[in-house]
């Protein structure tokens, strides 16, 4: 088992998409455990970040390490297999399928039944069904779900389909789990229970990598902020340090004069 | 609510096995026995079918080649080659199997329609090699002879025998897509045509998924295939033309994309029309397309959701009025 306190390095990660240099030579270590923030303004390469490690693109050279393993070259799906989960900027639950169902996709990776078994339905299937059943009740009622359950997620609120992302992306059972703009689009109080509820994924052990740019957020519950502008890592530290850091304050607002 | 899906399946699945059981009693003429067995074996392609286009997201026009590649493995082996009954079966279902990976394959790696123009060109060439490899197929004159199948020295000889035959495959089959939808791979499936790059993301290996369905869906083609060649015990290359891909994807979306209830529907409502229109001749074509635009305009779901969306809603309006609300 690899022990080390970095659940995630990142070593000179490079991405240019024709000729735009999304990601410059980015380094970054996440501690276990630990709420670590990405924020920068827009086009500042966060998502791009996101989708270099879990995947989507491959990166144009350096070298990705999840628990001391190379995750260069990995699909999205294997990538999910190795135990890191995510959601989506813009959200991407199944519509056609209810609550329940979302979630229990989510439970793919931790299965194994292939087409044989399930066409056959075997004593396999049945088994890893009443698992799978168990495990989905779980989470609904971990995210305060429950009361939703069978209905088609293409009906519920916008906050809603959000908490579902998360469900099901947590059902997944990750080590490291990305959250990119979980707030986005929620009111006031829903995103006081969000920032509930991704401090009692913490609490679970599971490490998150928070990307928003909603700064109260951000300040309140990050252990570590690292700021991204043009693909570079400009700053990173405590939320006092980042706040205080000119660098920052200049990607922000620019130059004083 | 899951429970109750399963309970309502049971007692679908309970219904349709008393029908079958049942429904011979009431059926005379030869005639009717045809058309029955033909819905049978268009319901076990549209199953698999819509297992594709329906819960995967993915098309194909090409159904007409598996279902034939499934009769001319089961004709040319048993024929030609004396091969025994139920084997041949077999090869045929599992080569048809490894055609359409060999298809599926590069044409589902990339995004898009890529399946659908593959599978289009593939179905054309199969028919027209059907035509032209004479000494194996007949050619146009077609091949003749086809022994009947038989368990043990029960042979299936006449339109009853093959009746609960054909059905008795309609049922498993069927069974077989529910088992399948119920559990993990189903639902990757559903998620697939939800949204790809989320499936991706939670695990679910997506173009190796997508190709596997396929290849599953001609197999049930195949299956089908072989029972009809059995069952008529002749079979030429006008079967198994464009033509028939297109009127097994209609078949799907009248039923119901993503009903499995729906296609054992889709493929009688529409076998029964095109019987119904063969007066008509060649412009049974023409209704046939027009019923397709008003299924599409007026009950996109699918003719099984439509009526069942419209009961609930009368039911409903009535409930509602009882209780003095409306």
């Amino acid at each position: 088992m690899y022990s080390s306190d970095y659940i995630l390095e990142l070593k000179d990660i490079s991405k240019n998409f024709g000729g735009l240099q999304a990601i410059n030579h980015l380094s970054l270590k996440v501690e276990k455990g630990l709420i670590f923030s990405i924020i920068g303004p827009n086009g500042a390469g966060k998502t791009t970040a996101i989708n270099l490690i879990t995947g989507i693109y491959p990166p144009g050279s350096g070298h990705i390490f999840f628990e001391g393993r190379n995750l260069i070259r990995k699909s999205p799906y294997q990538v999910a297999h190795m135990g890191i989960g995510r959601t989506f900027q813009n959200i991407q639950v199944f519509q056609n399928m209810t609550v329940r169902e979302n979630i229990m996709v989510g439970l793919h990776s931790r299965s194994h039944s292939g087409f044989l078994r399930c066409l056959l339905y075997t004593p396999m299937v049945r088994k890893e069904e009443k698992i799978i059943r168990q495990k989905t009740d779980a989470m609904l009622e971990f995210l305060d779900l429950d009361s939703k359950a069978d209905l088609r997620v293409a009906g519920l609120p916008y906050g809603d389909q959000k908490r579902v992302e998360i469900a099901r992306a947590l059902a997944m059972e990750p080590r490291l789990l990305f959250l990119d703009e979980p707030v986005a689009g929620l009111n006031l109080q829903e995103t006081k229970e969000m920032s509930r509820t991704i401090l009692k994924i913490r609490e679970k052990g599971i490490t998150v990598i928070l990307v928003e740019h909603d700064m109260n957020l951000i300040m309140d519950i990050s252990n570590i902020i690292t700021v991204l502008n043009y693909g570079e890592k400009i700053a990173e530290g405590s939320s006092k340090e980042i706040q205080n850091n000119p660098k920052v304050i200049e990607a922000y607002l620019g130059k004083e004069f | 609510m899951n429970n109750l899906i399963k309970q309502k399946d049971i007692l679908g699945f309970g219904a349709l096995a008393v029908i079958i059981i049942v429904l011979p009693l009431f059926v005379e003429s030869k005639y009717y026995f045809i058309v029955l067995n033909v819905i049978g074996l268009n319901t076990i392609v549209v199953v698999g079918l819509n297992l594709l286009i329906g819960f995967a997201g993915q098309i194909s026009l090409g159904h007409a080649a598996f279902y034939g590649l499934g009769s001319y493995f089961s004709g040319i082996l048993t024929v030609n080659y004396g091969f025994p009954l139920w084997p041949a079966m077999v090869v045929g279902m599992m080569a048809t199997g490894a055609v359409a990976y060999l298809i599926g394959y590069p044409s589902l790696k990339l995004r898009g329609h890529y399946l659908v123009m593959a599978t289009l060109g593939f179905g054309i060439i199969i028919n027209i090699l059907m035509g032209e490899l004479e000494q194996f197929t007949g050619g146009h004159d077609g091949l003749m002879g086809i022994p009947p199948l038989a368990i043990g020295g029960w042979v299936f000889d006449n339109d009853l025998k093959n009746f609960y035959l054909i059905w008795s495959f309609v049922f498993l089959c069927m069974v077989a897509a529910r088992n399948l939808l119920n559990s993990r791979v189903g639902r990757a499936l559903r998620a697939i045509s939800g949204s790809e790059v989320a499936a991706n993301s939670l695990g679910v290996n997506t173009a190796d998924y997508k190709v596997k369905i396929f290849v599953l869906s001609a197999m049930f083609a195949s299956i089908s295939g072989s029972l009809y060649a059995h069952y008529i015990t002749f079979i030429s290359p006008s079967s198994y033309d464009f033509h028939y891909s297109i009127q097994v994807v209609t078949m799907v979306i009248v039923g119901g994309m993503g009903s499995l209830w729906g296609s054992l529907l889709g493929a009688g409502v529409l076998t029964c029309i095109s019987e119904a229109l063969h007066i008509a001749k060649q412009y049974h074509i023409i209704a046939y397309g027009v019923f397709l635009c008003l299924v599409l305009v007026f009950l996109p779901e699918g003719v099984l959701m439509g009526i069942t969306n419209f009961l609930v809603k009368n039911k409903d309006k009535a409930a509602n009025y009882k209780n003095g609300l409306t």
